[in-house]
């Protein structure tokens, strides 16, 4: 391994040797402070390191394992951003849940390295790696200790189900591998099979049962069934980790996977995603409607959201709309990184002082206008992000989306994309109003550390909705080189 | 720079109401009426300047006042393109104008948090004034989209006893009319970039565009679902009602006397322009939906005992005489168009103001209880008469110029049309008359110690009144400002210039 290459993994150097250290400095002083400090400093060390390398970079790959590209340096970027805001965000809220927390902080750089690892992958070892890594540190956020029996529950249930769909996806590997003889995403682009008979149905089969597990992983419908449970379930920092970094590496590989091998040009596949996003976006809006918990409501939300990031998917699978597309789903998933981030940012502030179970009833945020304008006014950003209404990160996210489709002529999805954002309007704007009722007032102590997070998520969300062209410009180089 | 300056003030002004409300409550309000008041001394001066600045449009030479264009999004083509003509200049004056009675109308209604409720108050005003001057069709959207949220949280926050469904209905069709537009531009864009090899959303660019018949047809629904919902028009009208009579005084004067003009203002300047073959085609149609809702709405207007509902409803029926006015596209009609876009936003928004008044000191809309009210408020009643008056289109004051004016451009295009939409001027006398006797008239009641208008309100209405009767018997000041652009548009749509001078009578 050559210097360049060892520097072009600077990034997942960095991170590694901060869990290192933070390993160290827990072992020897326990102190919240201290542990979070550490690891933000050290995430915010990582994404400079990840600009650093993006700033000379010269693409390729580092071993069969992993590439360093802009595509991968960029969904880093985000990936260790969404971890550095949960990080300050979860702080307050795990001040207050007793001692014995500063592992969390380790279990949550952690699955970010897992998370960086899938960004980077374009082998299905590393692949798995990451996957795992992430996954497994996740069980453990998820239940940490102290949190009572309810997350307990639903790390259980997500523990099953993850490996479940974890084993499904292994057997697709396993039987593409039995065609082609290889794990590498390039060298499966490159071999060539029998495209009649038993290897095109093993290939189909195959990629069909990994397009499930990763389906499964982005909670999208009909592999939905765990998510609002364990996003009620889970803590509300881990609920925004679960929600986003997870969801954004695991995207990051689908996309790379589909791009490189170019699984687009089955069109059992493309219909298969055709069903996903129409069933995501109408069932995850539908269900929705009819939570009164904010968590439950969000999990429904994300499922939709996941299914606007499909259509911009499928929008990929014409030749002419490809650059497009990238672009859409790159630009929407960092909206919906902020966004999600924030949501659940106030949900976790809203719970700082309540240790057996989040607050997360609707009817608890009555009259938060009035009590705690700020906070209403952060949680009222991220509801019309999620809406898709100007001023925000969400109307460019949800412009980009439907301009993928438009070029690649996806009428349908489009007209589901307008029905579903119909229906998204309501439980949205639903609370907003329930924050602007009239209420008694209770008390809530916003955590500094948590409220200038809090800040700076929405307003990196308003300059993302009224100055996008920097990322644009950014989004659409990194597409540009993929294509 | 004039429309950044204007948008600018606006936004900061609300900014500066809400922050004040900290220290003081009664700054916000005065904060707010300082800044339309500057907004309005940024606007009076461009009456002076003649259109200087020409830009080709679809192949003809087109004269603007101002503007502005900078780079935004260059990866789509999108700029910051601000541009003013004689038409956007009406339109922005009575937006500023009507945002200066919105805020006296609700000086003493809104005890609480009444920072946050002028800051929503200006933000919609900057959202309106931005869709009046924006010429790029995405900033258009995002401007379209923007003044729904500030109005939206004034009726769902102000709003009166069912204001969540008013709130969320409003906010609902406006916004899934709007993804339709979304769409429709996209498509419009990048067609129109597969054709030239240059996306760009300018409007100077797409006007004249060379897309397929069949395609620009269905654009132009996108376009047209999504203006007729604002204007509205029958069948869409339904949001309309509901939202008005939950909204309060500022918000119901504001949502009819500019909010709505929007929505023609967008099929003037947008869907007529873009895609002349397929206004053609559906013409027909669409002064068939104007006729309905001019006869429908003042049927409607008639049986509601809720006086702001009965405003409202009268306000689909007026407004569908500019449906009627737009797609005659004729000179004469289009006149007529403006002319009652301008006169409808004076007249019902003093009707909102007298509703609000109403209520707040008799805390009802319930026109059955009220009756006689002329006794114990004779200023009131005299004020209210006016306006009745001229929302029943009495020759001497504007509406009359507008409706007029629409019928005979409309004469030349479909007498049947014509006869119906005449209708409803009779109609439109009998549901006025039927509100001034039940409010108004009538027996009294004893010891209702009623306060009758004050300088303040009569403030807002006076200038009002004057407006009305300035456009009744000398509107011709309007059209000469209005007729330059309405000639260009129209040309457009036809290679012909002596048709547009020949119609004139």
């Amino acid at each position: 391994m050559s210097m360049t290459e060892l520097y072009s993994l600077l990034p997942m150097i960095t991170l590694t040797s901060v869990i290192l250290v933070l390993m160290m400095v827990i072992a020897f002083a326990r102190n919240l402070a201290l542990t979070c400090g550490l690891s933000a400093g050290g995430l915010l060390l990582t994404l400079v390191s990840v600009f650093w390398v993006n700033h000379d970079l010269s693409a390729g790959f580092v071993t069969p394992l992993l590439v360093v590209d802009a595509y991968a340096l960029m969904f880093s970027a985000l990936i260790v951003s969404g971890s550095f805001f949960i990080t300050l965000i979860a702080y307050g809220y795990k001040v207050q849940r007793g001692e014995l927390q500063d592992e969390f902080f380790l279990l949550l750089l952690l699955a970010t390295l897992g998370g960086i690892t899938l960004a980077h992958s374009t082998h299905f070892a590393s692949f798995v790696l990451g996957l795992e890594l992430l996954g497994i540190s996740l069980y453990a956020m998820i239940s940490y200790p102290n949190q009572g029996l309810f997350s307990l529950e639903a790390a259980l249930k997500y523990l099953i189900l993850s490996a479940v769909s974890s084993a499904i996806m292994l057997f697709g590997i396993a039987l593409v591998y039995a065609v082609l003889g290889s794990l590498s995403f390039t060298e499966i682009a490159s071999n060539v099979y029998q495209d009649t008979g038993f290897d095109r149905l093993f290939i189909l089969v195959g990629s069909g049962m990994i397009l499930a597990g990763i389906s499964f992983k982005l909670s999208l419908v009909p592999f939905h069934m765990w998510t609002p449970d364990v996003y009620e379930g889970a803590p509300a920092p881990v609920t925004a980790f679960l929600a986003t970094v997870s969801k954004g590496g695991i995207f990051a590989v689908l996309l790379r996977f589909f791009t490189t091998v170019d699984s687009y040009q089955y069109e059992t596949i493309i219909s298969g995603l055709f069903w996903i996003a129409l069933l995501s976006i109408l069932v995850g809006n539908i269900l929705a409607l009819m939570q009164t918990s904010i968590k439950r409501m969000l999990a429904y939300s994300s499922i939709a959201q996941i299914g606007y990031l499909m259509v911009a998917f499928i929008a990929a699978s014409e030749i002419g709309g490809k650059q497009l597309a990238i672009e859409a789903s790159a630009f929407f998933l960092i909206a919906y990184f902020l966004t999600t981030i924030g949501a659940f940012g106030v949900v976790t502030i809203m719970s700082i002082d309540s240790t057996d179970h989040d607050q997360d009833g609707l009817d608890k945020y009555e009259g938060l206008f009035w009590h705690r304008p700020l906070l209403a006014g952060f949680f009222s950003t991220m509801m019309l992000s999620l809406a898709g209404i100007p001023l925000t990160a969400g109307f460019i996210g949800k412009f980009y989306i439907i301009a993928a489709g438009v070029k690649s002529e996806l009428w349908i999805l489009l007209a589901v994309v307008v029905i579903g954002s119909g229906i998204g309007l309501f439980y949205y704007l639903r609370v907003i109003f329930t924050m602007t009722k009239q209420s008694e007032s209770n008390e809530v102590n916003v955590s500094a550390t948590g409220g200038w997070a809090m800040a700076a998520v929405t307003l990196l969300l308003v300059i993302l909705g009224v100055y996008p062209a920097p990322v644009i410009e950014w989004v659409s180089a990194v597409a540009k080189a993929l294509v | 720079m004039t429309m950044i300056l204007l948008i600018g003030v606006l936004i900061l002004g609300g900014i500066a109401a809400w922050l004040a409300q900290t220290w003081n409550k009664d700054w916000p309000r005065w904060i707010s009426l300082g800044t339309c008041l500057i907004a309005g001394l940024i606007v009076l001066p461009l009456y002076i300047n003649t259109p200087e600045i020409h830009w080709t449009l679809g192949g003809n030479e087109t004269a603007w006042i101002e503007m502005v264009n900078y780079a935004w999004i260059p990866r789509f083509g999108i700029n910051f393109l601000f541009a003013l003509d004689g038409l956007s200049l009406i339109m922005v004056s009575l937006t500023i104008f009507l945002g200066f009675v919105a805020i006296i109308s609700s000086w003493d209604e809104i005890p609480d948090r009444s920072g946050f409720f002028q800051f929503n108050l200006l933000w919609t005003l900057a959202g309106v004034v931005g869709v009046f001057t924006s010429l790029d069709l995405f900033l258009f959207f995002f401007f379209w989209e923007v003044m729904l949220i500030p109005m939206y949280l004034l009726i769902a926050i102000w709003g009166h006893e069912n204001k969540s469904y008013a709130s969320m209905k409003f906010f609902l069709f406006t916004q899934i009319s709007g993804l339709l537009m979304l769409i429709a531009i996209l498509t419009l864009v990048l067609s129109n970039a597969n054709q030239t090899g240059t996306i760009t959303f300018s409007y100077f660019d797409l006007v004249g565009h060379g897309l397929p018949e069949g395609l620009s047809y269905w654009l132009m629904w996108g376009f047209f679902i999504a203006f007729v919902v604002k204007l509205p028009a029958f069948p869409f009208h339904t949001w309309l009602p509901d939202a008005h009579t939950q909204a309060p005084t500022a918000a119901s004067v504001l949502l009819a006397g500019i909010l709505l003009k929007t929505g023609a203002y967008g099929l003037i300047r947008f869907t007529v322009p873009l895609f002349p073959q397929a206004t053609v085609e559906i013409a027909d149609i669409a002064m068939i939906l104007g006729a309905i809702s001019i006869i429908y709405g003042a049927m409607l207007a008639f049986a509601q005992t809720d006086f702001k509902r009965l405003v409202a409803y009268s306000s689909v029926s007026h407004m569908g005489f500019v449906l009627v006015g737009v797609y005659a596209w004729n000179e004469l009609a289009m006149q007529g168009a403006v002319m009652q876009m301008i006169a409808h936003g004076f007249s019902t928004a003093a009707l909102f103001m007298m509703a609000g008044a109403i209520q707040h000191r008799i805390h009802t809309r319930d026109m059955t209880k009220m009756s006689g009210l002329w006794h114990d408020m004779p200023r009131m009643g005299a004020v209210a008469m006016f306006f009745i008056i001229a929302s029943l289109g009495m020759p001497g004051l504007g509406n009359f110029v507008g409706e007029f004016l629409v019928l005979l451009g409309a004469f030349s295009v479909s007498i049947p049309i014509t006869i119906a939409a005449a209708i409803g001027l009779i109609t439109g006398a009998i549901y006025a008359l039927i509100a001034m006797q039940r409010v108004f008239q009538g027996e009294g009641k004893p010891d209702r110690n009623l306060k009758d208008f004050g300088g303040r309100e009569l403030a807002a209405m006076i200038p009002m009144m004057i407006g009305l009767i300035w456009l009744g018997v000398y509107p011709q000041p309007v059209f000469d400002l209005v007729d330059p652009v309405l000639s260009s548009l129209h040309l457009l749509t036809t290679s012909d210039p002596t048709q547009w001078i020949g119609s004139l009578p």
